[in-house]
């Protein structure tokens, strides 16, 4: 292997029932970068990051976490992880440094180490003057910073982000991607779900994107648009009779499309002109993922 | 990024414990007064409904005060309101509404560990809070004596029982209306016939059999026993009983709540 991954999962399966919510998948997180699991709701991202703190059992696959094997070895691995849920699991009616205070408990740090490391989370969180709110006082968005800076209390060597920003207004989103983009900065292993393509360009490394319990393509996010999106796409606009005429066209002369809302984007197109008359427009993350994911919202 | 020490980890650890009931105690610090309050005035009101409605019908049951009768029994039924209620809304709240169990297990910390950290915890409570229709019975006249030490004990014990109890029942349950089932046909007729109100001797034979496998009664003999004298064979067939009961519970309370917590 080239480099350290700090998670390797080979060939995992997760069923319920006749659901096979996580399918044959393969992952790598290389230690120092930021991988994102990039997929519609229902793709299998949550199942994913579940199994990797063995709250949920893979039927089938081999996961590891740095040198540990999961699910045999998942209390070493989940000892050395930070995890930032999806839902927000935070003791409401205790203050922001009583929420760390309990984490440095059940993450065992030392306790000569244990103000310094409650500290520090409270500096990267930017909530030193919070300290002693109470939780359910805080806004939405200190809330979250809280729940990160939980998950730091122990200095994992590895962080799993659950759809970090779901559900936020967009300044706070912003706000928490500066803390992300920092600590990635810094060289923190994170892997990261998330259904915001926008997320997933800005602040992953690596893209898989996921549909139907499957990795359908990885890499960096820029290699995936240039892939599987080319370069340049163009936007057609008109009413819907005359779309649905643009994309039959499009279609027979052999060029993706894709349904962009009021208009029809044409992809692939290269530098020479076009047989439709629409705005061109660099081709971007969110072409690859609804070629990849499908149009249909299930 | 530096990572602290770990040493190997294996099952039911002390840290683990210890991380899941430092929890219990700072949350502790937020609501302790409603609790506490609840605790101390469900006995009393017990103790002076019976002790004096009764009381004044009654004035002595089975060689002893009726009053006194009563407090011994109600520690009983307090461990009970102490461990298996909290212990079943508790542990469901945590689970589905605070999603608190996510969190923890996401820790260094098994099911096993959870749910024996959360029992050892209701339990401690329970202890306390169930010593406390003996304290209420003093201002009526039930006099101290050496064996009421040994009652915080009789109650850890009942009380993690209880408290296991109350964590398989949130186990199992899928929602809350589930907990009526078990409050009324459970533990609502183990309360009423465990020997707290009304001596069992009265009773018909097959009641009287039954009510051997109440751990409530066993509480509640023992409690009487502690007070007022022990009776050395049958006591320790109770405290067997206790023990049994409660290693049982925790077994099936760890298995529901791993069902439960991992898919």
């Amino acid at each position: 292997m080239a480099e350290e991954l700090a998670i390797r999962l080979r060939g995992v399966v997760k069923r319920y029932g006749h659901i096979t919510a996580v399918d044959h998948l393969d992952l790598d997180v290389p230690t120092g970068t930021c991988v994102g699991l990039l997929g519609p709701n229902g793709a299998g991202k949550s199942t994913t990051m579940r199994m990797l703190t063995a709250q949920a059992i893979a039927d089938e696959g081999d996961l590891q976490v740095l040198d540990f094997k999961l699910p045999r070895d998942s209390k070493q691995a989940r000892a050395q992880c930070g995890v930032v849920p999806q839902l927000d699991n935070l003791d409401v009616t205790l203050t922001v440094e009583q929420n760390l205070l309990v984490f440095s408990h059940l993450y065992r740090i030392p306790r000569p180490d244990r103000h310094e490391a409650i500290e520090r989370s409270l500096r990267i969180a930017n909530l030193v003057e919070r300290r002693d709110a109470k939780v359910d006082k805080l806004s939405g968005g200190m809330r979250r910073r809280l729940l990160i800076a939980r998950a730091l209390v122990h200095r994992p060597r590895f962080l799993l982000l659950d759809e970090p920003t779901v559900g936020l207004d967009p300044q706070v989103r912003q706000e928490l991607w500066a803390l992300i983009d920092a600590l990635r900065s810094e060289g923190t292993t994170i892997l990261m779900s998330t259904h915001y393509i926008e997320e997933a360009q800005r602040l992953a490394d690596t893209v898989l994107i996921m549909s139907h319990g499957k990795g359908v393509a990885s890499g960096p996010p820029s290699e995936l648009v240039s892939t599987y999106a080319g370069s340049q796409a163009l936007e057609v606009y008109g009413p819907p009779a005359r779309l649905a005429e643009v994309q039959a066209e499009a279609v027979a002369a052999g060029l993706r499309t894709r349904r962009t809302g009021t208009s029809i984007s044409i992809l692939g197109i290269g530098g020479d002109g076009s047989m439709f008359e629409g705005e061109r427009r660099p081709a971007n993350l969110e072409d690859v993922f609804v070629l990849l994911t499908g149009e249909e919202i299930e | 990024m530096s990572t602290f020490e770990q040493p190997r980890l294996g099952r039911l650890e002390r840290s683990a414990l210890t991380g899941v009931l430092v929890r219990e105690v700072v949350n502790f610090s937020s609501y302790w007064r409603s609790t506490t309050f609840s605790s101390t005035v469900e006995p009393t009101i017990y103790l002076l409904a019976f002790g004096f409605g009764f009381g004044s019908l009654v004035s002595r049951i089975g060689g002893y005060r009726y009053v006194e009768f009563v407090a011994t029994g109600t520690v009983a039924t307090a461990v009970l309101f102490s461990s298996a209620f909290p212990a079943m809304f508790g542990t469901f709240v945590k689970y589905k509404f605070q999603r608190t169990y996510d969190a923890i297990l996401a820790a260094p910390v098994d099911t096993e560990e959870l749910v024996t950290a959360e029992a050892l915890w209701i339990a401690t409570r329970a202890s306390v809070y169930g010593c406390v229709p003996l304290i209420v019975a003093m201002f009526f006249g039930l006099d101290p004596s050496w064996g009421m030490l040994v009652v915080p004990l009789i109650a850890w014990v009942a009380g993690f029982g209880w408290a296991c109890f109350g964590i398989m029942v949130a186990g199992f349950a899928s929602s809350f209306e589930n907990f009526n089932y078990i409050v009324s046909a459970v533990l609502t007729p183990l309360f009423l016939v465990a020997g707290t109100f009304f001596p069992l001797n009265r009773l018909p034979e097959w009641a009287q059999t039954l009510a051997q496998l109440n751990p409530l009664h066993h509480c509640v003999q023992l409690v009487r026993h502690a007070v007022f004298g022990f009776h050395a064979l049958s006591d320790l067939g109770s405290v067997a009983f206790l023990i049994a009961f409660g290693l049982l519970l925790w077994r099936i309370g760890i298995h529901a709540m791993e069902r439960k917590l991992v898919d």
